[in-house]
């Protein structure tokens, strides 16, 4: 190595040359200096940089021009000088790189690639690095050439192997990054600082602030750690766009020179610097050592001088950089070590196995295998390759080697329904049909934990087989074989049972008990206990005596039975002369000692003798003792008796002296003649006891039912070893029964839960009857087990009929598949067969004996074998519910009490006591507390058991005071009444906190509205029937108003959430999306503008004063025009009013309009003429009643907005001319011409009404012609007429508006059929989908809040009669008189009374016994009049102004159609301007419903014609026809007279009521009513009622002119239907009569009350001024 | 106010609204106001707020604070309806419109003493994709009709809404009278002893 010193030396002198040489050259090439740099450097670092670089070019010059590389190494020198700045101070070299090499091996070889990109650097490199073992050696071209081809030669033919693995790897940037990390390694203590400057370096290359701060730190010699970071961490400023220009075309130099290079040498190059550091620790390795001292190790002492202090040129500044190459190998390289490309190959089995490991195939191994789900075999072999790549990645291989996977789940076939599109488009048929729901029987009733998985329950029934014991193909040698058997049966059984021989030995215990107890005591006097012992022992063996002999006796017949039974077998068998069964009897002898069994025998009788002996004594002295009570008790009455016929003998002698006496005398006889009746008979006395007789009775008895002493034991036995008789030895009728028998085959049904679960196979019934089955069939249940059924059915060649069913018993969970017995259940059939054949039939009578007697009539019965137990699973888990297995409830019976002991039972102590011990209720179950309790107390007996069953008898101490404590609590009922939002507590605040502070008065109205819903109160109705109708609307109001607090707390979405509504396209109504894009394109201010939609607002935060009443009045037509005065001033004084009146009679009116609504009022100015436009917007406040304003409360407001037109009339009271100045007095009055009244509740629930009405004037308008004032009346004249009258325009509104509120979403139930309620929702959402803005109501709800079909109201119903005689000749006038009728009723809009929440209709009959209702109503009565009146007639749905939704009548007569108004009685022709009705949505009839589908919905521009299908879409159609609907109707409709007095009564008080009212709103004026004017006018308010309403002809005013004399006057008959006062006053308020001033006025009122039938009431009010003139 | 035999309970809360961590919005003001029952009524005090509107820092990341006092006294002679805080922020969106970025409530702490609560905010989401994508451009969101919907349970399933963001509230609890009119809502642990000098105390004696 060289010393630092020489080569520091020699570096300067170098240095200086190149300077020079630098200055020449860099003007030349300003491209590609970075990487010239670079390759400079490293020969800046040897001390023979300069000659090697000229020498070096020849090495190279074997693919280049010197000149190229000359310049290139310029770009190097220059560049070198940043780069030996960075890397000052190299020591250590040679230690580092080593470990350097080592480390990064990998990148090296990356690098070395990079190195072979460009050649000329690498041969440079390995030149310089020789020349550094030789340093001084000036004239090197040689040398190193000659080393070149060395060393090309030798990585020739050493690397042409090597390449094709490293050509790959190739990376870019290979001798800048070889250097770096040459740097690295060797400043391990500034690693991080190097490695940082790595990455940065091509970032920061050439920003001249890092040029500064490398040659201060190469001063330095090194940088702290900290100058280092801030030095890459700080952010310099790019560097002008030119440079990075250059670095371009430098690379873009560098890759062709590469290119050129690559496919000679340079790879050889690449290849060689790859084995210099292979063989690392030969010579080639201070090679490279040297290599990387040449770059850098000399560089920094140099740095310490001025090499870069002087140089500071341009070229400073720019980082020259060699162009960066990624060469793709590479590329492909680099990327190798982080990215990987599974091979699509397959994977070799042995691979994804675990060593030493063989695939296991489960299919082949019997296993089940699920389907994989398919993937392909690329995508799995990807998979695999990629899942092997990572650790562990074996686990994810199975047994067989492949990728475990579970099966497929998809399924084949889709086991769901398709889903329908439920909107439409369903094909009929497959409508979905709705029934009402019926409980199910079963629901609920599923074993808790079935669902799980876990709860897999399995019930096996096991059928054995099936015996008969009788079959109608039974031949009677069957019959008797069947008995036979039954009856060995029954011995069996009692053999087995041995019943005789325990009580035997009983007995025996029992006497030698009592003998015992006897001789111990012997003669001594018994103690009394003793001998209550004794006694109950004798007792005990006398009862068991008897059992025993019982038994005995039994056993004894049961023998005698059967071997009487074997006998007539046997007779039958010979008789018949074939077998037909197999039985054989045989019977065994017992042979018995004789001598002892006749000792046994005796002295068995003599016991029992003896003990009979015994008892019979006892028994003679008991009966003996009472023989003689009782003939004590006889004779002492007997005694009395005789006493006292003595006694009346001798009262009857002296009956004449005592009366008195004897009459007690015979009291008491008759007293006493009752015992004398009854009187015990004389008892007889006791029989002695036979003793004799004993020993006979007892002697015979044993004899009957006791073997006799030394009789042979006999044993019978049963077997069916005989023979039957070959069916060819049979006779015909035999062979036809077995043949029968042989067609039968039976097979039996299981039943679980009523459902059919399986059947066994059929078996054919042999010839013995048996039938085996042998099969068990396993139940998977889900559901509770109710009943197991089995069934068992006979089956004759192809028919099958039910032969029996079994039921059988649920068993305990405990009863296991294993250990259930197999039992037997009897079963029997009462069918009737009879056969022709042997076969004996069933409930056929059937003898035996030979006369016939002794007849019998057997049923088919047998016995079914079965066993029924709960599963076992595999692994020995009982299947049984858990719920059972608890012991809790068992079985069928004990699952549920109720089941088991009846509803009934749950009362009844005992039977729950029984229920519960059965059961075996578990009683440490705390569900069971209850019972346990119940039951502990019920048995320990001191309490008697309640008489009722307590569910929660905890509750009370968990009660924190009595119920009646609470109940007593004025605080908590306060807080209770807020809660359930009664009115008066609705918004109550700060309920006290303590009870004391709660007064009473807080309950006071709450109370007394209570009360007064019982108190009628006839002040404010005037009619007591009025009011009864009041209470009772009220009723229903609150139950409805009740329904509505509980929907109100139903919200929806809008309710809560404000969201926007998505704008629409152009048109009117929420569209999809977009701008409004024909907006901008709107003029900007219209000639007719459109009202816009505004912002609803939710009526919650709203306070007094927030809400107006807009109401823009626009025009009136046809105002009333002042009459001419002239015909009055003909009359009267002409000279007087001339001054006064003469301006007016220019004028027609001068009218104005003036609007009230809750007593505010505002009026519009004056305009002129009958046709006046005013154009005026009038705001009037609005206050909700108690500052309530939810929607309830708002839709409840009663108040009316009265629009009243006036006149105003202006007079000069005369002249005033004090003050020299002339000055008119003139005072102005209004006359009323007419008003229009609109609810406040429509225009909430309408939020806005546009329309031009119909001006409400008064029948007679005193001084004022109602006169058209143009326009001929021509063609339909009538109707005209009809509509004549004043109009005004109006718009009225809300601000802001309000949202009405919704009425109930709440589906009431109904008693229609459900497809009509299906159809009846379709059509009417079909209809409003199609024409949303036309109503269509097909459904409508009844008073009792039940859903009711629409056509049911219409049924032509009887008007009043007298209606009709009133004009028996005109119908057109009775017509019209009906129609009065109808719209005298009062409206009370439903929303009213129902705070708008929905629409009730009632029956005509409730309408007219309520006498208020809505236009429906009045709709529905008119049309069901017309019906009955023989018009065609319908009802009409639509909407109207101002109503809103309504319902109008349509009649169609003399080929017109004519539409009604019910609440005014107005009709009106199709083609009627003025016709408030507006659209027209459906029609009704009785018959059907037909909705409007033309494409207009008014009146006059549609046709009636409901026959045409196109125009109107009938509900009932031939698909869906009318299945005949009741009418809800009645028959017909009772009226009751109204009382004439009544009327009349209500006339006075209303007057009364007005005059008062008048008087109280001129407080500050006298007002003086005109009793002859009132007189007057009382007398025309009957005419006008006659009339109908209708203007009365001009004889009234002339006549009231005349009468009245020179007053002027002016007044107006006010009609109304009667329903309240209220609306009364309010009208005659709104007039403003009374708003007269002058002095000299006078009143008069009239009112005229005409009943009409059924209470309807007219009340006609006459209002007059006058003022003397 | 007789001392002796109080006929309500008061309840002093004093506090902040310390601010609100919503990672996306930044330019967020704050609205609160009190929800409580029939039997209460506040005394003294703001029912109702507005705050400030406050940026991010640089440094504290994602931290809005507004530091915006609340002092309020309720009387009540009944705790149901115990008063909610109920506070809901708003900011502009990209387009600067003003819209709802969060609603939220909490019941007053019961108990005297100091609480620091944080409160979930969410906001309801559009009903459907369109909307949402309207309501977004349009920057109109849907919005609850009364903020104080959430504060009570009515009617809330009816609505879907999203998570957005947390605000930071302490309050400082005080109550008198309350265990007089036999409301016990202190810690179990017996009271000081020492504060029978005044009415107020933060343990009600």
């Amino acid at each position: 190595m060289a010393s630092s010193g020489d080569i520091r030396e020699k570096l300067r002198k170098k240095r200086r040359a190149l300077k020079e040489t630098l200055k020449n050259r860099d003007e030349d090439d300003v491209q590609a200096l970075v990487p010239s740099t670079k390759m400079s450097k490293g020969k800046l670092q040897t001390t023979i940089k300069e000659p090697e670089t000229s020498e070096e070019d020849p090495g190279e010059t074997l693919k280049r021009t010197f000149r190229t590389q000359r310049e290139r190494k310029k770009r190097l020198l220059e560049q070198s000088s940043y780069q030996q700045h960075e890397e000052g101070g190299l020591e250590e070299i040679s230690s580092v790189q080593h470990r350097s090499e080592d480390e990064e091996s990998a990148d090296q070889a990356g690098e070395k690639s990079a190195v072979l990109s460009r050649p000329p650097t690498g041969s440079l490199k390995g030149r310089s690095s020789k020349i550094l073992h030789s340093p001084g050696s000036q004239h090197l071209d040689d040398l190193v050439t000659r080393r070149l081809q060395e060393k090309l030669n030798a990585a020739r033919s050493k690397g042409e192997s090597l390449q094709e693995q490293e050509a790959p790897l190739e990376p870019p940037s290979r001798l800048q990054g070889l250097r770096d990390r040459d740097t690295v390694t060797r400043f391990d203590r500034e690693f991080d600082l190097d490695r940082a400057r790595r990455h940065d370096d091509p970032l920061t290359l050439g920003p001249r602030i890092k040029f500064r701060e490398a040659e201060k730190r190469t001063e330095k010699d090194l940088p702290t750690s900290e100058e280092a970071f801030n030095f890459f961490t700080f952010n310099f400023e790019p560097e002008p766009q030119d440079g990075a220009q250059k670095l371009g075309r430098k690379r873009h130099k560098q890759k062709k020179t590469v290119e050129v290079d690559q496919g000679e040498e340079g790879e050889e190059e690449g290849e060689e610097e790859a084995e210099d550091k292979e063989v690392v620790g030969e010579g080639e390795d201070n090679q490279d050592e040297n290599e990387n001292q040449d770059e850098e190790a000399p560089l920094v002492q140099d740095e310490g001088e001025d090499l870069f202090v002087i140089e500071q040129s341009s070229h400073d500044f720019l980082e020259m950089k060699k162009a960066e190459y990624v060469g793709y190998r590479q590329l492909v390289q680099r990327e190798s070590e982080l990215l990987f490309t599974p091979s699509f190959r397959t994977v070799p089995t042995s691979i994804k196995l675990p060593e030493n490991m063989k695939p296991r195939y489960l299919e082949d191994e019997g296993l089940y295998v699920g389907e994989r789900p398919p993937v392909s075999l690329t995508n799995e072999n990807i998979l695999e390759n990629r899942i092997l790549k990572m650790e562990e990645g074996k686990k994810w291989f199975g047994d067989d080697g492949r990728i475990m996977a579970l099966p497929d789940p998809i399924k084949e076939s889709s086991t769901r329904p398709p889903l329908f599109n439920m909107e439409d488009d369903l094909d009929p048929a497959l409508q979905t049909v709705y029934r009402k729901a019926i409980k199910s029987k079963y629901a609920n009733l599923y074993i808790a934990g079935a669902a799980d998985p876990e709860g897999d329950y399995q019930l096996d029934v096991d059928v054995s087989g099936l015996i008969f014991s009788h079959h109608p193909l039974f031949s009677r040698e069957h019959v008797l074989g069947a008995r036979l058997a039954q009856l060995y049966d029954q011995y069996l059984t009692r053999q087995r049972n041995n019943l005789t021989g325990h009580l035997t030995d009983k007995l025996h215990g029992l006497r030698s008990a009592l003998r015992n107890m006897l001789n111990i005591h012997g003669g001594q006097s018994l103690s009394q206990a003793m001998q209550r012992r004794i006694s109950e022992y004798s007792l005990e063996v006398r009862n068991t005596r008897q059992l025993r002999d019982s038994e005995q006796e039994k056993d004894r017949t049961l023998l005698k039975n059967i071997v009487k039974m074997w006998k007539d077998m046997k007779a039958l068998r010979d008789f018949q002369k074939y077998t037909n069964t197999p039985y054989k009897l045989y019977l065994r002898r017992e042979n018995v000692d004789r001598a002892t069994d006749e000792r046994e025998y005796e002295e068995e009788i003599l016991a029992e003798i003896v003990e009979w002996e015994a008892e019979s004594e006892e028994d003679y002295q008991r009966k003996l003792a009472e023989y003689k009570e009782q003939l004590e008790e006889w004779k002492l009455w007997r005694r009395k008796q005789k006493a006292k016929k003595k006694k009346r003998k001798k009262k009857k002698k002296g009956q004449s002296q005592d009366d008195t006496e004897e009459e007690d005398e015979d009291r008491e006889a008759s007293e006493s003649e009752g015992p004398v009746e009854e009187g015990p008979s004389k008892p007889e006395p006791p029989e002695k006891p036979e003793l004799d007789s004993i020993e006979q009775q007892v002697r015979e008895k044993a004899s009957r039912i006791r073997r006799k002493p030394g009789e042979s034991v006999l044993i019978p036995e049963l077997s069916a070893s005989g023979n039957i008789t070959a069916t060819e030895l049979c006779p015909r009728a035999e062979t036809a029964r077995r043949e029968d028998v042989t067609r039968h085959s039976l097979f039996t049904k299981i039943l679980y839960n009523d459902k059919e679960v399986s059947r066994t196979d059929s078996r054919s019934l042999n010839t013995d009857f048996r039938v085996h089955f042998g099969q068990i069939f396993n139940l998977k249940i889900v559901n509770c087990p109710q009943s197991i059924n089995l069934q068992v059915f006979e089956e004759i060649g192809s028919s099958c009929s039910l032969l029996a069913q079994v039921f059988i018993p649920v068993p305990e969970p405990s009863v296991l598949a294993g250990n259930a017995p197999v039992e037997e259940f009897e079963f029997s059939s009462n069918q009737r067969v009879m056969f022709d054949h042997e076969g004996v039939g069933s409930d056929v009578p059937l003898s035996f004996e030979a006369d016939g007697s002794d007849r019998q009539t057997l049923l088919t019965s047998g016995k079914l074998s079965c066993c029924v137990s709960w599963g076992v699973g595999d692994d020995d888990v009982p299947l049984a519910p858990h719920v059972l297995q608890q012991g809790k409830h068992s079985g069928l019976a004990r699952f549920d009490p109720v089941t088991y002991i009846g509803a009934s039972g749950l009362y009844d102590m005992k039977k729950i006591g029984e229920w519960a011990t059965q059961s075996r209720l578990d009683p440490n179950d705390p569900k069971n507390a209850a019972i346990m309790q119940l039951l502990k107390v019920a048995s320990s007996g001191e309490v008697t058991a309640p008489e009722y069953f307590r569910l929660e008898q905890l509750q009370e101490e968990f009660n924190f005071v009595t119920d009646e404590e609470l109940e007593r609590s004025k605080r908590f009922r306060l807080l209770r009444l807020r809660n359930q939002e009664v009115a008066e507590f609705r918004n109550y605040k700060c309920v006290p906190a303590l009870e004391r502070e709660v007064t009473d008065k807080v309950f006071q109205d709450y109370e007394k509205r209570l009360k007064e819903g019982e108190i009628i109160d006839t002040n404010e109705h005037l009619d007591s029937h009025r009011a009864l109708v009041a209470k009772y609307l009220q009723k229903i109001r609150e139950s409805v108003i009740h329904r509505f607090i509980l929907a109100k707390h139903h919200y929806l979405l809008s309710d809560l959430v404000i969201e926007e509504e998505i704008p629409s396209i152009g048109g009117a109504g929420p569209g999809i999306l977009g701008l409004n894009l024909f907006k901008l394109a709107e003029p900007k201010r219209p000639l007719k503008p459109q009202r816009k939609e505004r912002k609803k607002v939710t009526a919650q935060n709203l306070s007094d004063g927030d809400i107006k009443l807009l109401i823009n009045i626009l025009r009136a037509y046809d105002v009333p025009v002042r009459r001419p005065q002239i015909n009055i001033l003909g009359q009267t004084s002409q000279g007087a009013i001339q001054g006064s009146d003469w301006l007016c009679n220019q004028v027609q009116v001068r009218p104005f309009v003036e609007v009230s609504f809750q007593r505010t009022v505002l009026q519009t100015t004056t305009a002129d003429g009958p046709n006046p436009c005013w154009n005026e917007e009038l705001q009037l406040p609005f206050s909700a009643p108690n500052g309530d304003y939810s929607a309830a409360s708002l839709q409840s407001v009663k108040d009316e907005v009265f629009i009243n037109i006036f006149d105003e009339m202006v007079y000069e009271t005369g002249v005033n001319d004090k003050d020299k100045g002339k000055s008119i007095h003139s005072r102005v009055e209004k006359h009323w011409l007419g008003s229009v009244k609109i609810p406040f509740s429509t225009i909430y629930s309408q939020s806005r009404i546009d329309g031009t009405f119909k001006v409400n004037t008064p029948a007679v308008l005193l001084g004022y012609s109602k006169e058209r004032s143009h326009g001929p009346t021509s063609g339909y004249d009538i109707l005209r007429g009809l509509s004549d009258g004043a109009f005004i325009t109006l718009f009225i509104t809300i601000e802001p508006q309000l949202v009405p509120g919704e009425t109930i979403r709440e589906k009431f139930d109904s008693q229609e059929d459900e497809r009509l309620l299906q159809a009846s929702e379709k059509f009417e959402r079909e209809a409003a989908q199609g024409y949303p803005d036309r109503p269509c109501i097909t459904t409508i709800i009844d008073l009792n809040g039940k859903t009711v079909f629409i056509t049911r109201y219409i049924r032509p119903l009887n008007p009043p009669q007298e209606l009709l005689d009133e004009f028996p000749n005109n119908p057109q006038e009775a017509t019209a008189l009906v129609a009065r009728f109808v719209s005298l009723i009062p409206s009370l809009p439903d929303r009213v009374s129902f705070s708008g929440v929905c629409d009730l209709w009632s029956t005509c009959d409730q309408f007219l016994t309520l006498l208020a209702g809505d236009e429906e109503e009045h709709a529905v009565l008119l049309c069901n009049y017309f019906l009955s009146m023989g018009k065609k007639a319908w009802l009409i749905i639509g909407t109207a102004i101002p109503e809103g939704p309504t319902a109008y009548v349509l009649t169609y007569e003399q080929s017109r159609y004519l539409i009604w108004n019910p609440s005014s009685g107005q009709f009106y022709g199709q083609y009627d301007t003025f016709c408030p009705l507006q659209t027209v949505g459906c029609l009704v009839n009785a018959d059907n419903v037909w909705f409007n589908i033309q494409e207009y919905t008014s009146p006059m521009t549609m046709s009636f014609d409901i026959a045409k299908a196109q125009l109107w879409k009938p509900f009932f159609s031939r698909s869906f026809s009318h299945p005949g609907l009741s009418s809800v109707q009645p028959e017909e409709l009772v009226y009751r007279r109204t009382v004439r007095a009544a009327a009349v009564e209500l006339q006075d008080r209303i007057e009364k009521i007005l005059k008062e009212r008048i008087m109280e709103w001129r407080p500050r004026h006298p007002t003086r009513w005109n009793r002859y004017c009132t007189t007057t006018l009382k007398q025309f308010l009957p005419k006008l009622e006659l009339r109908g309403g209708r203007d009365v002809a001009e004889g009234h005013r002339h006549e009231l002119q005349s009468l009245l004399g020179d007053n002027k006057i002016t007044g107006f008959p006010l009609n109304l239907p009667f329903s309240e006062i209220r609306p009364i006053v309010e009208a005659v308020y709104s007039t403003g009569v009374h708003n007269v001033h002058a002095s000299n006025v006078e009143f008069a009122l009239a009112v005229y009350v005409h009943p009409y039938p059924n209470n309807v009431l007219s009340v006609w009010v006459y209002l007059a001024s006058m003022m003397r003139t | 106010m007789a001392a002796s035999n109080p006929t309500v309970f008061l309840l002093t809360v004093n506090g902040q609204i310390e601010g609100a961590n919503f990672p996306e919005y930044d330019n967020l003001y704050c609205k609160y106001c009190f929800v409580y029952g029939h039997d209460w009524a506040p005394t003294s005090g703001l029912e109702e707020g507005i705050t400030q509107i406050t940026c991010k820092g640089s440094q504290s990341s994602n931290k809005l604070i507004w530091n915006f006092p609340l002092e309020t006294t309720f009387k009540s002679t009944n705790p149901s309806g115990w008063p909610q805080l109920v506070v809901s922020v708003y900011g502009p969106d990209v387009f600067g419109n003003d819209v709802v970025r969060g609603y939220g409530a909490t019941h007053i702490p019961f108990t005297p003493g100091q609480h620091s609560k944080t409160i979930p905010m969410f906001v309801p989401e559009p009903t459907w994709r369109l909307q949402k994508f309207t309501s977004w451009l349009l920057g109109r969101r849907p919005e609850y009709t009364d903020p104080k919907a959430v504060a009570q349970g009515e009617g809330r399933e009816v609505t879907r809404v999203r998570s957005q963001g947390f605000v930071n509230v302490s309050f400082h609890i005080m109550t008198k009278d309350m265990k007089k009119l036999g409301y016990d809502t202190g810690p179990s642990s017996p009271a000081n002893t020492q504060s029978v000098t005044s009415g107020w105390s933060t343990e009600d004696q």
